[in-house]
């Protein structure tokens, strides 16, 4: 291309493409499968059957099974999901799988730590007559017998598994930023582009945390859907009588390149990140400010970043968890940024179908609205029998519906406080 | 990438092993010869730790309910960190505090080990084990534990109690976590996305369950104290320490703005993540050294060394260092290994030292670590995670012509 002009944006920094993307979820494993389902309207939520659930408030989850991870762990489960949307990425990229990605890899990871089968493996490593107790697990652990589980314990393992497969380079970095990790790491791949310190980015969000102590330390904030009737109809974002989001796991991937260096080695380019916007709270762990001012921030800036107004804004995928909190504040947030113009902006949440993928949301849904900009096809917010009188929106009710859409916006709030949008386009 | 900005420490606060503080710490690393084994306790069964100091945890937190919901790491880590912005002279109610970006390193915080010991006990017995365990977890585990053990609520409570929300970033990754944060603030100030940071980290190393997910891959020492360089023979290992460590970053031109001096000056933060086969922590670190002296005069090296004392990587970074006759302070030797918090210790060590115009004296009698008798213009911190990631920041003297 001649005019060199494309590659730069308005502050004169490089322009952000997207050129790979992998994605995973309860509703399928790769990009297609999972896209075919949600313009079908289709739920990946389903009854748990991973670990027995009597006792539990929560009994139904968005979990990915057809992995053959087993046993089951969260860092194995979460590694294998996060290898295959990054090999699905790099393919798609037209990079050689024995190829290096010539940039950084940025990850959101979920916690690293011990689950109840490891504390038990070890325990039953220690003397019985004894009562339980963590100096006899140290024990256990000194003689080093148990070394295989070190990896559950090492926020480093799953970043340094994945660079060693998909050659990134340098020093991995691994981010949390509660529910809006995802969209975090997009946002520090995107910077880095654009401040020139590399070509591209490796952008990963993968979580497969549906596990009894998952699931437990959400229910005890009252945070989960208890619909465990039927799976499907839980997650109803911006519904009246919505309940509580369902926990669920995926993972999705995206390469970033400068456009400049896409162009250059004939790679396609699937997309652009425009902006990003961040704003922390500091009102509450659980609950953002009552006047949204964090939220509200955190839009602006993306659009700011990105140099658009909110008029150019084609669409929106919602954080929209379906918890009562989330989405009466994210519904004031947008009312505050795209004012009268709202009621008729489609507003629709991926959430209703697959669950909240937690530390992978922001990634999943940022492949899935440049998925929607792409097909021209909204997906839906389904499960919206009963539309919440106080919240004013066109939420694409239950069906897929075609649209020509440029540009979107991808929300994605977390607990402490944290608050990431993103800024998307279909063409460069 | 070329800055064409200054990047400057103009905060520091320090909860530590020796001391709260920025005076009290330096005073005790320059008073002590030999500093190693500050505050060292045996509670922690056959791990000797570097407690924390003495101090009131609950002197920069509102109220008791804030307390109660937060793990002691966070508690340590909000104290560092109002300690940084008073230190750097950001009063607790300024427009500043909005437009901060934090960036913090955290592994997970605290569980409640009492609840994992009864449930264990409980599922050695129990009849059908699942449903023993939901309803033993339904039962035991406090509501907001979980807000206590999530790795992004401490910077939840640094915005939370101390109103810094610019942007909020918490970053993993062990040793490269620290790394990460410090990286993360320096080249978006440098870059102008940003003006001022508060970036740094904290570790309660008083606790069984941070010390049992070490010692699956037996990296712990499990011997009386010793300082890092003299643990080889016994196969290595890392002593923990707690601390919370917080350093504001700012640009040059606002930091000269509101009046705000330097510490010192961050040159250069690089990283590297070699795989660890023998000799490549050593390549890496070595590589790394050398382009960050790339222009630099001869003058001989004066390194903080993050070293943790897990074999082999610290015998690695030795022989890097010994071979650049390097004046070299191993200051996980006095603080313990603060792993996620370890190289904004490193770096608040070194700015601390450039401001005063000395390194410190040696911190363990190896021999290992020479006397620096002229002060230095520039220092080397390095960081070699225990089992992988490699990192060194360079911090520069600044001139005092150019603090105006």
């Amino acid at each position: 291309m001649s005019d060199t002009r494309r590659y730069t944006n308005a502050k004169g920094r490089p322009v952000v493409a997207v050129t790979g993307m992998g994605l995973l979820t309860s509703l399928g494993r790769n990009k297609d499968e999972t896209w075919t389902a949600m313009i079908a309207g289709r739920s990946g939520i389903r009854r748990i059957t991973r670990f027995p659930t009597g006792g539990l408030r929560t009994t139904i989850a968005g979990t990915v099974d057809f992995m053959g991870v087993e046993p089951y762990s969260a860092y194995d489960l979460s590694l294998a999901m996060a290898l295959a949307v990054a090999r699905e990425a790099k393919q798609q990229a037209r990079l050689p799988s024995a190829a290096s990605i010539p940039g950084r890899l940025f990850i959101a990871t979920p916690p690293a730590e011990l689950e109840w089968p490891h504390l038990r493996a070890l325990d039953a490593g220690c003397p019985q007559a004894e009562r339980a107790a963590y100096t006899h697990l140290l024990a256990a652990a000194r003689t080093g017998r148990h070394r295989a589980l070190a990896r559950h314990a090492t926020f480093l393992a799953i970043p340094d598994a994945l660079q060693e497969e998909l050659g990134t380079l340098g020093s991995p970095v691994t981010i949390c930023t509660a529910c809006a990790s995802g969209a975090t790491a997009i946002q520090l791949g995107a910077e880095a582009i654009r401040r020139g310190d590399m070509e591209a980015a490796l952008c990963v969000g993968t979580d497969a945390t549906v596990h009894p102590e998952g699931l437990i330390r959400f229910s005890l904030l009252s945070a989960l859907s208890t619909r465990n009737e039927f799976p499907e109809k839980a997650s109803r974002p911006f519904s009246r009588g919505r309940d509580g989001f369902v926990v669920a796991e995926g993972a999705a991937a995206l390469i970033l390149e400068s456009l400049a260096h896409a162009e250059a080695r004939g790679a396609p380019v699937l997309g652009v990140v425009r902006g990003a916007g961040e704003k922390a709270d500091d009102y509450h762990r659980t609950r953002s400010r009552p006047d949204g001012h964090a939220i509200i921030s955190a839009m602006r800036g993306a659009l700011d970043d990105a140099g658009f107004s909110p008029e150019q804004i084609d669409y929106v995928n919602a954080h929209g968890t379906s918890t009562p909190e989330n989405d009466k504040m994210e519904c004031l947030g947008l009312r505050a940024v795209f004012g009268d113009r709202l009621p008729r902006l489609p507003v629709s949440s991926n959430k209703s179908m697959i669950g909240h993928t937690l530390i992978a949301a922001g990634a999943v849904e940022a492949v899935i609205t440049i998925l929607t900009l792409r097909a021209g096809v909204l997906p839906p917010t389904i499960n919206y029998e009963e539309p919440d009188p106080d919240l004013a929106l066109d939420v694409v009710p239950n069906v897929a519906r075609p649209a020509s859409v440029k540009t979107a916006l991808s929300n994605s709030f977390g607990f402490g406080g944290q608050n990431v949008c993103l800024v998307l386009s279909r063409d460069p | 990438m070329s800055f064409d900005r200054e990047i400057w420490v103009t905060g520091i606060g320090l909860l530590t092993s020796l001391g709260e503080g920025v005076e009290s710490n330096f005073e005790a690393l320059c008073a002590r010869i030999n500093a190693a084994s500050s505050n060292v306790t045996g509670a922690m069964g056959a791990y000797p730790v570097h407690a924390l100091c003495s101090v009131d945890l609950a002197a920069y937190v509102s109220a008791r309910a804030e307390l109660r919901q937060m793990g002691r790491w966070q508690r340590i880590g909000v104290h560092a960190a109002a300690l940084a912005l008073a230190d750097a002279g950001v009063p607790s109610k300024s427009d500043i505090l909005d437009r901060m970006h934090l960036a913090v390193a955290a592994g997970n915080g605290e569980r409640d080990i009492g609840v994992d010991a009864e449930i264990l006990a409980g599922l050695r017995t129990a009849e059908e084990a699942g449903p023993y365990l939901n309803d033993a977890l339904a039962r035991g585990l406090r509501p907001t534990l979980y807000l206590g053990e999530l790795s992004n609520l401490l910077a939840g409570n640094i915005q939370i109690l101390l109103k810094v929300t610019g942007s909020s970033r918490t970053f993993k990754g062990e040793e490269t976590a620290g790394l990460a944060c410090v990286e993360d603030a320096w080249r978006r100030i440098g870059a102008g996305q940003a003006e001022i940071a508060l970036v740094g980290g904290a570790l309660n190393a008083e606790r069984e369950d941070l010390l049992l997910g070490y010692e699956l891959g037996c990296n712990l020492w499990s011997h009386p104290h010793a300082s890092v360089w003299e643990r080889a023979e016994a196969g290595g290992g890392f002593v923990p320490g707690s601390a919370g460590v917080f350093l504001v970053l700012e640009s040059a031109t606002h930091a000269r703005t509101r009046g705000a001096e330097p510490y010192a000056r961050i040159a250069s933060v690089a990283s590297d993540h070699s795989r660890r086969a023998q000799g490549a922590a050593a390549r890496a670190l070595g590589r790394l050294i050398d382009s960050a002296c790339a222009g630099r005069s001869s003058a001989p090296l004066a390194v903080l060394s993050g070293a943790s004392g897990v074999e082999p990587a610290t015998g690695e970074e030795l022989a890097v260092l010994r071979d650049r006759s390097a004046a070299v302070r191993a200051y996980g030797s006095v603080f313990g290994h603060t792993v996620e918090a370890h190289l904004p210790l490193g770096v608040a060590l070194g700015a601390m030292a450039l401001r005063h115009g000395s390194l410190y004296p040696p911190f363990d009698r190896s021999g290992l670590e020479k006397a620096l008798d002229e002060a230095p213009d520039d220092i080397f911190v390095t960081s070699l995670g225990h089992w992988r990631g490699e990192g060194v920041v360079k911090l520069d003297r600044v001139a005092a012509e150019a603090k105006r």
